[in-house]
């Protein structure tokens, strides 16, 4: 499904990606782990297509389609979303329109029509409620003044109306309590299925209890350093990254 | 001295001669008069006349209109809303149903009155330069009055629209009665090069409620000048939505003077320039008695090379204990060759009140751009929902929102063209 070979990227004259592989399959969860710095933020900008970055060199795969020679919502349409670490607020733009804007663009790229009022709003109030989001959430602005559980929440309820193909969660889990991270875990889970695969970007195994990988990676000076199954996470937490001055000398 | 301004004053001392000899009783001709020795004095603003700093006069004064206006206008059918249309068209006002007004509205011009309505011209200030212009050239005056006590449900219409290359002055003056409540839309609108010119009045008296609609929506090369001008009596209350776009030049002179104790005032102003448009808001908030209230919020966007002014003075007399006044005024810069002057001014008298100005200028978050368009929304699109987003706030409080809603997309449209970079 997702095939990135030999990705590097800049800001600016500084390289945060130097040379990053990563294959995913349909159905998959892949955690990636790291220190700070290491470029995990810098990985879904670059695949979600922020400007500002500079490909240097590598491919970006998702079903065949090389993302990096799209637009940002060009990238969207082909099935990547990106949940932000800090959601932007956007006072004046109902989440409600902002949504349905979105639906609309998706249902549009794929040729179809687009949906019905009344459809688009049984939906939007059933994705609420999977995150436990008030329904009135929908007619404020976008983020506007929501707190961080609730940014966070809302990125997945967008996930649910908008069934990508490809997820990446960039630390979804932080400034999240235990509640708050079981909900949007429990979010998360049920949008899992064989034609749909998760980047798991996070810090702490604690989020890995609730969305159980299938791979963790280390991710450490812009490239993949160890993959390994679920317990390479407990692993990581157990030891920290010190090891890695000691691998890469 | 421009070559308009030449040729006013000459129209002006025809106007008035033709007057003298025609119908010598006219109660306009006083009046006439005086503003014609006042224009006599006057010089063409240029740049170092404070109320003209940012907006130059050289294209007006440049400019000769014709006064044959040959279109006929037609004010825009509103979903949901039935209005009183009285429209502009060669030179007066046609009221076209004039026989079935609801009871307590009356509706005539001043060539059919015996006098001068009360207090007429006394609420537009004379320092307007355009409107003394207009105190000379104008042919008759809409004269429509509320009797106390009454609501009128159906809001009344003046609608004016450019003719090309041809000049209208307009005049009008609304009296609303103690707790008469009226809602006025005064439509400009422009799809030719022309320049429109209308002063409106407004006498609210105690307790009653206006609430006010200007919408000078105009197309690039025409001109609109003009000014709102309301004496506000005792706990009377005004509510004044403006929205313009458009224009080569637009100047709009709104002055509000709370004349009895707990007015109240809520001004919201909009406005949106692309190309080379150019558009000047000065307004000026007397609070000359005690116990006022005055909230304005002026918000603008500005595209390409055009260029945006706001002029906003609250002056607050030495007796006008306990009043409240905020101004606030946002921009929005989606070019870099566009310009936005914003000046507040604030002149406080009185040592027990609470006043407010701000004043900002931002360009379009990129940020925000980027979250939109990671959603599949393209740029084109996310930029007219962030600019919507703006200013769609002061929509949402129109009082009639089946306007808004005639608005919304004509906004949304004025948005999809305008260059953003």
């Amino acid at each position: 499904m997702l095939e990135i070979t030999n990705l590097e990227a800049s800001v600016e004259t500084k390289q945060i990606l130097k040379g990053l592989n990563l294959s995913i399959k349909a159905g998959e969860v892949h955690a990636i782990m790291g220190p700070n710095g290491a470029g995990k933020s810098t990985l879904g900008y670059v695949l979600s297509g922020r400007e500002g970055y500079e490909i240097n060199g590598g491919k970006a795969l998702l079903n065949d389609v090389n993302l990096l020679d799209l637009d940002a919502e060009e990238r969207a349409r082909a099935g990547l979303f990106l949940a932000f670490q800090y959601p932007v607020e956007i006072p004046g733009v109902s989440n409600l329109e902002f949504l349905k804007a979105a639906v609309d663009a998706h249902r549009e790229a794929r040729g179809e029509e687009s949906i019905s009022s009344k459809e688009f709003l049984k939906e939007a109030k059933l994705a609420c409620k999977q995150v436990n989001l008030p329904i009135a959430f929908l007619k404020r602005g976008v983020n506007e003044g929501f707190s961080g559980g609730e940014k966070k929440r809302n990125e997945i309820m967008q996930m649910i109306m908008l069934k990508p193909t490809l997820c990446i969660l960039d630390e979804t889990d932080s400034g999240l309590d235990i509640d708050a991270l079981q909900v949007v875990a429990e979010g998360v889970n049920s949008q899992r299925s064989a034609d749909r695969s998760f980047i798991v970007v996070t810090h702490y195994q604690r989020l890995l209890d609730y969305i159980k990988p299938d791979f963790v990676h280390v991710l450490a000076d812009g490239k993949i350093v160890k993959s390994g199954g679920p317990e390479l996470a407990l692993e990581l937490e157990e030891q920290g990254y010190a090891w890695l001055d000691g691998e890469s000398a | 001295m421009s070559a308009w301004l030449e040729s006013a004053l000459a129209r002006a001392k025809e106007n008035i001669s033709s007057l003298s000899v025609n119908t010598p009783a006219s109660p306009l001709l006083a009046l006439q008069k005086n503003s014609l020795a006042l224009l006599e004095g006057a010089t063409w603003p240029n740049r170092k006349v404070e109320a003209w700093k940012y907006t130059s006069l050289y294209s007006l004064g440049e400019q000769s209109f014709s006064r044959d206006a040959t279109t006929t206008p037609i004010a825009p059918a509103i979903d949901g809303v039935e209005f009183i249309d009285i429209t502009f068209a060669e030179n007066q006002w046609q009221l076209n149903d004039a026989a079935n007004l609801p009871t307590g509205l009356s509706i005539e011009l001043l060539s059919q009155a015996t006098s001068l309505p009360e207090g007429f011209n006394t609420i537009k200030p004379e320092r307007h330069l355009f409107g003394q212009i207009n105190d000379c050239l104008l042919s008759d005056v809409l004269i429509i009055r509320v009797d106390c006590g009454v609501d009128i449900q159906t809001p009344i219409r003046l609608h004016l629209e450019n003719s090309d290359g041809q000049e209208q002055q307009a005049r009008a003056f609304i009296a609303l009665g103690e707790a008469a409540k009226l809602t006025v839309v005064e439509s400009l609108m422009g799809s030719e090069q022309g320049l429109t010119v209308l002063f409106s009045e407004f006498d609210v008296q105690a307790s009653a409620a206006l609430s006010h609609y200007r919408f000078q929506l105009q197309i690039a090369d025409s001109y609109c000048v003009g000014g709102a001008h309301f004496k506000l009596g005792e706990k009377s209350q005004l509510d004044s939505q403006i929205v313009g776009f458009g224009s080569k030049l637009s100047r709009l002179d709104v002055d509000v003077i709370h004349a009895g104790e707990h007015a109240f005032v809520k001004m919201n102003a909009i406005y949106l320039l692309d190309g080379e448009e150019h558009f000047d808001l000065h307004t000026c908030l007397e609070h000359a008695m005690p116990h006022g209230t005055s909230e304005e919020n002026v918000r603008c966007i500005v595209a390409d090379c055009s260029q945006a002014v706001f002029n906003g003075r609250i002056h607050i007399h030495r007796d006008a204990q306990k009043s409240l006044a905020e101004m606030n005024n946002r921009n929005l810069l989606l070019s870099r060759r566009a310009q936005i002057n914003t000046k507040p001014e604030l002149e406080i008298y009185a040592d027990d009140v609470k006043c407010a100005h701000g004043a900002t200028v931002a360009e379009v978050n990129q940020e925000a751009v980027y979250y939109l368009m990671s959603r599949g929304i393209s740029r084109g699109d996310a930029l007219v929902m962030l600019n919507f987003g703006f200013i769609n706030e002061l929509v949402d409080q129109m009082p009639n929102q089946a306007i808004a809603q005639w608005l919304r997309p004509q906004l949304r449209d004025r948005f999809a063209a305008m260059k953003a970079e």
